[in-house]
């Protein structure tokens, strides 16, 4: 990860709340979109609202631009009023008394600047995110899609220094979604300085972010290019969220004896050591019946704990040596009678096993 | 041994209701029927006397005895005047209450209510040992300014004030707290100060509680009566508002009492009906 002063965020700290912590060190380049990933109760939220300053950090210290915004053993504390930060709020909160425009018009005004400048400054944005018709209506009258623009635009419209995100797209239906989505792209495209944006949707994250982090119980614990984490997940859930099967394992050459049982077979590149291997749903193939002569070289039995269907494919929950997810088309589900409880083998092959090796991220 | 009730006669217009309406029975036991009906009649029966007994036709004279139009004029005043103050200074103790914390808190909003539950008599006592001629504050106001308050119509709007500004302070309290302080925060990192968040933001979130704890407390300094006449006496045109001049005027001018009273009503129901539309929105800006 680049680490620059110029205009950067700059993240060294713990934030501690009751029994919960968050230890994250992190840095994002001016024009970098960072994507924050992680379950609920990660500390997303946390992270964010200590680079805004709405919550002080425990230990550590926080730097945008060169400037300390908040560091626990100088006692320095910038307010959030004093930052030059924009948050998107995850449900936007757009004053509900403000017009579209005077919510727009908030920041400038509130940093100072006069009426008549704050209101040009305010039509640029509106006019920016398409929403100058929409300037006179409250944000009671306005679509998810429409509510989205204008939290962006005001936010936007104080000239912030760092951008944060969060959940921006969580509150729209799936039909707006792509559409939002995409301008939200080319609008963070534009923006100069370093952006966090938090989500724990990984097609989210894997399209808006240039970098990801993947935050868990108050720490990092993978960081990388969304496509690198997209292959290679460090945790369950990143592998659950990509939608693919992950095993750690000991390897010994071309030999991978799994922690969880059972093993595999991978192509021997003279790896030793601890392991994780990552195999598509789509990879695994079922048999009803032991397969005779096949070039795939991992072969076992399973039992079908469950059958899901997705849009074009049935996902299998299937019991073995180790347990694994499948998909097979819903023909083959046919085909071959599949159903709870029935017996199958499956095979995969050994080229189609992602290995890796991954040390996990000490605290520091 | 299990007693069956024995079927009784569901007529179709009975069965059509009880089946629109999706319910059982909603008929009303004898022994809860009887008391509720007292209450009721208990409650209704002393207005409609009033509206009865009401001189309809000389209505118009009796309110404009100088002494009654004395006393309206006055009770508003008064009233709006003590409702101006309590929004001046209630509502930033509202705020205290509600947003920051600190040691005493607690005993502080239980001594803030005390006034709700206070027999308003004690209020005017406590009052004129405050501020009477040898109070241990009206004493130096006294002295030094040659101030006296005690039976001047600015003890009418403080023993006003006094009983009426706790009920502002816990409506606006309340709405404070149960405010989304989501909204201050995004002020906040849109660079706004505190003061600049409560201007713009808290306060008119909480409208229309204001308007209603402002509503409430108008309507109570409206019908003060025990710490008004402990503290400011009776003076007509100075310190007798209108519900002293309805006690008294209950002596020697009944009609008027009941005219009088009949404003009062009047304002009663106006208040009613205004705070009902804020309650049945639910209190929550639009």
């Amino acid at each position: 990860m680049t680490h620059e002063g110029g205009g950067g965020l700059i993240v060294d700290a713990e934030v501690r709340r009751g029994d919960f912590m968050l230890a994250v060190k992190l840095a994002a380049a001016p024009g970098q979109v960072l994507g924050v990933l992680g379950p609920n109760g990660a500390g997303k939220s946390t992270l964010l609202s200590a680079a805004a300053g709405l919550t002080p950090v425990t230990a550590g210290h926080i730097t945008l631009a060169g400037q300390v915004m908040d560091d626990a053993d100088t006692g320095t504390f910038v307010e959030a009023s004093g930052r030059p930060v924009g948050f998107v709020f995850q449900n936007y909160r757009l004053f509900p008394h403000l017009t579209v425009a005077e919510n727009v018009a908030f920041s400038p005004r509130a940093r100072g600047q006069g009426k008549r400048a704050a209101r040009s400054a305010a039509s640029y944005w509106l006019d920016r995110l398409r929403l100058t018709d929409l300037a006179d209506r409250k944000p009671g009258q306005l679509s998810g899609g429409q509510a989205q623009r204008v939290a962006l635009a005001r936010a936007l419209a104080g000239q912030p220094a760092l951008l944060l995100l969060d959940e921006p797209l969580s509150a729209l239906d799936a039909g707006t979604r792509l559409d939002v989505q995409a301008e939200l792209k080319r609008h963070l495209a534009d923006f100069t300085g370093p952006c966090l944006l938090v989500t724990h949707d990984p097609l989210e994250a894997l399209v808006l972010a240039d970098q990801l982090i993947v935050l868990e119980g108050g720490r990092i614990v993978q960081e990388g290019t969304p496509a690198h984490i997209a292959r290679q997940p460090a945790t369950d859930y990143v592998a659950k969220l990509v939608g693919l099967n992950l095993y750690a394992g000991h390897a010994d050459g071309s030999h991978v004896a799994l922690t969880g049982g059972g093993a595999f077979v991978i192509p021997d590149q003279g790896q030793h050591g601890d392991v994780l291997v990552a195999v598509r749903p789509s990879a695994i193939v079922v048999s009803s019946q032991r397969p005779q002569s096949s070039s795939a070289r991992n072969t076992w039995q399973a039992r079908i704990a469950g059958l899901t269907l997705l849009a074009d494919r049935v996902r299998l929950d299937l019991d073995g040596q180790p347990p694994v997810l499948a998909d097979v088309t819903p023909a083959a589900v046919a085909e071959l009678s599949l159903d709870s409880g029935s017996q199958v083998w499956l095979t995969v092959k050994a080229t189609d096993l992602e290995v890796y090796t991954y040390a996990e991220r000490q605290p520091a | 041994m299990v007693t069956r009730a024995a079927p009784s006669r569901l007529t179709a217009r009975e069965r059509a209701r009880r089946a629109a309406r999706g319910g059982a029975s909603r008929s009303v036991p004898a022994p809860l029927l009887v008391p509720a009906v007292i209450a009721v009649g208990f409650l209704v029966l002393p207005l409609a006397g009033l509206l009865i007994r009401a001189p309809w036709g000389s209505l118009g004279a009796a309110l404009s005895g100088s002494d009654a139009t004395q006393a309206l004029t006055l009770s508003l005043w008064t009233a709006s005047a003590s409702t101006a103050i309590s929004l001046v200074i209630g509502m930033p103790l509202a705020w205290v209450l509600a947003r920051s914390s600190f040691p005493g808190q607690r005993l502080l909003r239980a001594l803030v209510t005390l006034p709700l539950v206070l027999p308003p008599v004690v209020g005017g006592v406590a009052l004129l040992l405050a501020f009477g001629r040898t109070g241990f504050i009206g004493r130096y106001l006294d002295s030094w300014f040659g101030l006296t308050i005690p039976f001047t119509p600015i003890a009418v709007v403080m023993a006003e004030t006094f009983v009426a500004m706790p009920f502002l302070i816990i409506t606006v309290e309340g709405a404070l707290r149960s405010a989304d302080q989501g909204f201050e925060e995004a002020a906040a990192t849109l660079g706004a100060k505190r003061m600049t968040v409560f201007r713009r933001i808290t306060v008119p979130m909480v409208a229309p509680s204001l308007g209603a704890g402002a509503v409430l407390c108008w309507a109570r300094a409206l019908g003060e009566f025990g710490a008004t006449v402990t503290f400011a006496g009776s003076f007509p045109g100075q310190t007798e508002t209108m519900p002293i001049a309805v006690y008294y005027a209950l002596e020697n001018d009944p009609d008027a009492a009941i005219a009088l009273s009949l404003v009062l009503l009047l304002v009663s129901i106006v208040v009613l009906v205004s705070l009902r539309e804020h309650w049945l929105r639910g209190g929550s800006a639009p």
